[in-house]
């Protein structure tokens, strides 16, 4: 374990900067030297913010609380892929996975709905509004039945918890030739209708949080599952498949999408 | 004690709680002696939540529900990222379905003893009460919590506890219920009943006519700083870990909203009491900029040692076994590896100190699971633990599986914080505080599972139900923007924020918060001595001056400008820092995981001095240079007998 | 500027804005063509059993149900849902692709493939060239308008006739190979989109996609390649 300790990288940076939302943005290059493989990319990145204070210049604005891959606020999109070259979340990207003399890429998520705050950093409020459209059980505080009321099959248990693993760090829309954000409405219509709890708004449910996705400015699925390969919690396609059977089904039940 | 550090104020006690009627009554009692606010009237009543997790996010969704008009404001884009999402071991609930013997008196009796009997009884005893009520809430919503192949839920035993209550989902629990809560709240905004304010920070309290009625804050993208108003307000802001700059929080998780109310005359209780969890990833470098930590289910398998000699750094593989100081289970033959928190953290940082810690810069242990693979194999382990191994290599680039992980322990929770009666209002009419952000609970240490449920507890039932007391008497006469206090408010923030941008000198801001937090971690952290706390409170105030004339904060005001923000947290952390030294200088003893070096048995295990420390410090502000005032809350215990924690 | 968040935007209620039917429209629209394609192909196979077998099938088309029905009204029903097939096919991708294109205004400067197959990213461009193709083979083979023997001729010989050409069975071929790739992700997408993927039938399903777009592609490669090796003429 001491082997890694002297190794260290140069890297060329070049990174989207634009001011605020209504300004042009252009990618600007940067040089970073002394790089541990042992840096996370985010700790990379401060590295880089400190130089830049200390310059004078303005730092890099980018998302990022937790930094242990369960808030979904950072990401970025690292030579054109979301999240980098590992399965995880920026924050838990090392900088191991890369190599000496390399030259990153490194943009904001880009899509209509989710338009850049500053530099790297992104409006996800989108998703917000769709939660909020219909991505919940309506449980008032106090009207809840004893918990051990209606069992749940430990299989469903399982699968409700699979698709509710989803952070709503926003890479599958990133990553999506579309835009689309079907993964990440899926992913909850999916937790919520796999439980006994979450069938009452079924329905209303689905066709709810699918007309907020279209109106957000996401584009429609057409199935190629980039989302769920860059998607850092794995949420599968299955997911999508069960949002359309449900939607078509909500239809055919004489739903109207509304919300 | 010598008076220049602190001067003593008038003693203060919880009146609100009906001490008049048996502990098991007093909540119902409490909650039918409250005034109530009628339905009709509650849509003209406005409460002000500051925070989205478990605790803000909970209160703000119950709130709305029941009528009220609120105004939640958070600082991160949206509520799902309050740092309660990071949680990851379970919830406690004293729902007895394993039969094995738990009651809400037991819950409520261990959380009185894991807290050191520091903690209020009453205060304890409600949150057992209300605990099992958060289980079926949580599922109400479809929270996704682990289950049986019967289809009912499941439930382990957590952090030594001798009954199995811990309700979980994976290693996710805080995620899952904060999507709860944060679901409920998405439903009440979509309903119009919430007016939302993302990526907006707090930075002062309004304070009208000794209630408070408002706060200031900050866009942080378009750095305009405006205030609001409401009937009363709610800080459920979190806990101050990152006082000490590396600790298992968030990066944005901070003091500020607490600190700034605390600078309008909101008492600040024990913000010594701060807890150490064992088992995080050791630092790597200087750069590092949090810690990760691990469940400590680990230490049911791994054994804890460190090489005998020192600067021994061999491959720990090849260090054979007389050559291994097993410490754990050599002073602690009956618990060995699973002793508690606050224990093995003090052993690690003791074998380290003795120069015998590993990794790159000597400030760790190994946590070896050769025994436990030679045992039942590694299939066997990886079943158990393949997640924390994955998450271990992910960081570390090590396979822990052939090397054995390296742990050291790390800060993650805070059981200090604002002072708060039973009713959860802090000593500012109007001011409620919740969650981690109130002292209220934990007493001196914080059991495992213990901090959702508190957050939650608070957020959904307790809060909902006493708040209507206060506001039984609205609306009160309405506050704008003109308001004298107001304006001074506003102009204070505004003044703070262009002398911030003003100074433009030679050291960043991260730089100081690195200092701050090691100067706390080596001097008021693990282990603490009048020493060491008199060195820090004398390089503290050097370090605070030096912020205020050479800080450099890059930037302007008007646009999203992160380094502004955290240069203002980091002038709160500052502040607070030398509150915590005195506060853990006054307190002459050790409790939970307050632990004094000069107060401890023969056998080097943490001494109380229950005859002189049996009460709540609750901390007056003063201004820069005159000393804080300490208001004693005596704690009185007629329920639990106080006893000496032992291990051995 | 506002301190207040984006107002909530107003969810799309039309049954027919929602992105969801838009797919929903494209898969059953594609299903009945697969089926048409397969009853095609198998018809065009007659052309091994030689010129009388092909042409009195081809006759056979125009008379299905006569003399219940008059002359080609089974054609044109066939006709006439295979149009509405068709078009639908094309107002979904269409309208899909638009919706694509206001999702990302700004394009990345560098982006990459996770892990997308090329049938899947050819999907809209295939289905482009595909339509051109279909409105060429109608001119060419249906009306022979543009076959190198004319209109008034047996559709026998306009078979042989253009894939004698070699240019015509390249651009047949071509076309073939992206029909392939084309039905490869469509009839993937389209269980997808009709709900009726899930992980345990996830290798049945990539399975079938691959054999029905095989067996299509193939069906109909062996008239023309036969004709341009001189196995039929």
């Amino acid at each position: 374990m001491t082997s890694t300790e002297t190794r260290t990288m140069s890297l060329t940076l070049r990174i989207w900067r634009q001011r605020d939302r209504t300004k042009k943005g252009k990618m600007v290059t940067y040089h970073v030297t002394d790089v541990s493989p042992d840096m996370s990319f985010l700790e990379m990145l401060d590295v880089l913010n400190e130089k830049l204070i200390l310059d004078g210049d303005d730092p890099v604005a980018f998302d990022h609380d937790c930094r242990e891959g369960i808030c979904g606020s950072c990401g970025l999109m690292i030579n054109g892929i979301a999240h980098g070259p590992e399965q995880t979340t920026v924050c838990q990207l090392h900088m191991r996975s890369f190599s000496d003399g390399d030259v990153l890429d490194i943009e904001p998520w880009r899509a209509g709905g989710f338009p850049v705050v500053k530099d790297l950093a992104v409006d996800r409020s989108a998703f917000d509004r769709i939660i909020s459209a219909g991505g919940f059980i309506s449980a008032p505080t106090g009207t809840a039945p004893e918990a051990h009321s209606t069992p749940v099959p430990k299989k469903n248990s399982d699968a409700a918890f699979d698709a509710a693993t989803c952070i709503g760090c926003g890479a599958c829309v990133a990553a999506c030739p579309n835009g689309s954000a079907m993964l990440f409405t899926a992913a909850k219509v999916s937790h919520l209708g796999l439980m006994p709890q979450g069938q009452p708004e079924r329905d209303s449910r689905v066709l709810k949080m699918v007309a907020q996705q279209d109106a957000e400015d996401f584009g429609g699925c057409s199935n190629i599952g980039e989302c769920s390969a860059v998607c850092p919690k794995g949420i599968s396609m299955e997911t999508i498949s069960r949002l359309n059977h449900d939607l078509l089904g909500a239809l055919r039940a004489g739903g109207v999408p509304t919300s | 004690m010598p008076l220049e550090l602190f001067t003593v104020g008038e003693p203060i006690a919880d009146t609100t709680a009906p001490r008049d009627v048996p502990l098991p009554d007093r909540w119902n009692e409490r909650k039918f002696r409250a005034r109530l606010v009628n339905p009709a009237n509650r849509r003209r009543l406005s409460i002000i939540v500051v925070g989205t997790g478990l605790a803000g996010g909970s209160a703000a969704a119950t709130l709305a529900e029941m009528g009220y008009r609120v105004k939640n404001f958070w600082f991160q884009d949206s509520p799902r990222r309050a740092h309660s999402v990071a949680a990851q071991g379970g919830i406690n609930a004293a729902k007895n379905y394993r039969n094995d013997g738990d009651s809400v008196h037991r819950l409520f009796y261990d959380t009185v003893k894991g807290g050191d009997f520091r903690s209020r009884e009453d205060n304890s005893y409600r949150l057992a009460e209300v605990s099992a009520a958060i289980i079926d809430q949580a599922v109400a919503q479809g929270v996704p919590f682990a289950r049986e192949y019967g289809g009912l839920l499941d439930n382990r035993s957590f952090g030594g506890a001798q009954v199995s209550r811990t309700f979980y989902a994976r290693g996710q629990t805080g995620q899952q219920l904060l999507y709860g809560a944060y679901q409920a709240l998405e439903r009440q905004i979509g309903l119009g009943n919430v007016e939302q304010h993302p990526r907006t920070e707090m930075l002062d309290l309004i304070v009208v006519d000794g209630k408070a009625r408002g706060i200031v804050v900050r866009h942080l993208i378009t750095g305009e700083i405006t205030s609001h108003f409401a009937d009363a307000v709610v800080l459920a802001s979190g806990g101050y870990s990152n006082v000490f700059y590396l600790s298992t929080n968030a990066k944005g998780s901070n003091v500020t909203a607490a600190w700034r109310a605390h600078k309008r005359g909101a008492l600040f209780a024990n913000p010594c009491y701060t807890q150490i969890h064992p088992t995080c990833i050791p630092v790597s470098g200087d750069y590092q900029s949090k810690l990760t930590l691990m469940s400590e289910s680990l230490r049911n398998d791994g054994r804890v040692w460190v090489p005998k000699e020192r600067g021994d750094d061999r491959n720990p593989k090849d260090i054979p076994e007389d050559e291994r100081d097993y410490y754990l289970e050599r002073n602690y033959p009956a618990f060995g590896n699973l002793v508690p928190r606050d224990i093995a953290s003090r052993q690690a940082k003791a074998v380290c100190d003795e120069g015998r810690g590993v990794g790159p810069n000597g400030l760790g242990v190994y946590l070896d699971f050769s025994d436990a693979i030679a045992r039942v194999g590694q299939a066997a382990i990886e079943a158990k633990y393949g997640n924390l191994f994955d998450m271990y290599n992910r960081i570390t680039g090590e396979n822990a599986y052939e090397t054995g992980m390296r742990i050291y322990p790390a800060v993650h929770y805070t059981m200090g914080g604002l002072w708060v009666d039973y009713d959860l209002s802090s000593n500012i009419p109007g001011l409620f505080v919740i969650g981690e952000a109130n002292f209220s609970d934990q007493g001196a240490n914080r059991l495992g599972a213990s901090a959702l449920m508190q957050g939650l507890a608070d957020g959904y039932f307790v809060l909902p139900s006493t708040i209507s007391n206060y506001l039984a008497d609205g609306p009160f006469p309405a506050v704008d923007a003109t308001h004298p206090a107001a304006v001074e408010a506003e102009q204070s923030v505004r003044a703070q924020t262009e002398r911030l941008l003003s100074i433009n000198g030679t050291r960043t801001v991260a730089s100081f918060h690195r200092e701050l937090g090691k100067l706390m971690w080596d001097l008021c952290g693990m282990e603490r001595s009048e020493p060491g706390l008199r060195k820090a409170l004398d390089r503290i105030p050097e370090i605070r001056h030096e912020f205020w004339t050479n800080v450099k904060v890059s930037g302007e005001q008007g646009i999203f400008n992160q380094n502004l923000e955290h240069a203002g947290r980091v002038a709160d952390f500052i502040e607070l820092a030398e509150l915590m030294c005195v506060d853990a200088l006054h307190r002459n003893e050790s409790c939970g995981g307050h632990f004094r070096a000069e107060s401890q048995t023969p056998e080097g295990e943490a001494l109380r001095d229950d005859e002189n420390y049996a009460y709540v410090a609750a901390w007056e502000y003063t201004p820069e240079g005159e000393p804080p005032v300490l208001h004693r809350e005596a704690l009185e215990y007629e329920y639990v007998h106080l006893a000496q924690r032992s291990y051995k | 500027m506002t301190t207040q968040p984006a107002q909530r935007r107003a969810p799309k209620t039309g049954r027919f804005d929602n992105s969801v039917v838009k797919k929903t429209v494209m898969a059953v629209s594609g299903i009945i063509m697969i089926l048409y394609l397969l009853a095609h192909m198998v018809g065009n196979l007659k052309a091994f059993s030689g010129p009388e077998s092909f042409n009195s099938y081809s006759g056979w088309i125009r008379t299905i149900g006569e003399p219940a029905l008059p002359a080609q009204t089974a054609l044109w029903i066939i006709r006439l849902v295979l149009l509405a097939a068709v078009v639908l096919h094309f107002w979904a991708a269409i309208s899909l692709w638009r919706q694509a294109r206001r999702a990302r205004p700004v394009p990345y400067v560098t982006k990459k493939r996770v892990q997308q197959s090329f049938a899947s990213r050819t999907v809209r461009w295939g289905g482009l060239i595909l339509a051109l193709f279909i409105i060429w083979h109608i001119l060419d083979l249906t009306l022979g308008a543009v076959n190198p023997v004319g209109h008034d001729s047996t559709p026998y010989d306009r078979l042989v006739a253009s894939f004698s050409n070699i240019p015509i069975t390249l651009f047949y071929v071509v076309s073939m190979v992206l029909l392939g790739l084309h039905l490869r992700h469509g009839i993937f997408a389209a269980t997808q989109t009709l709900g009726q993927t899930n992980k345990r039938r996830e290798r049945a399903v990539n399975g079938l996609a691959y054999l029905v777009a095989g067996v299509i592609t193939v069906g109909f490669l062996l008239v023309p390649l036969s004709v341009a090796f001189g196995l039929i003429d």
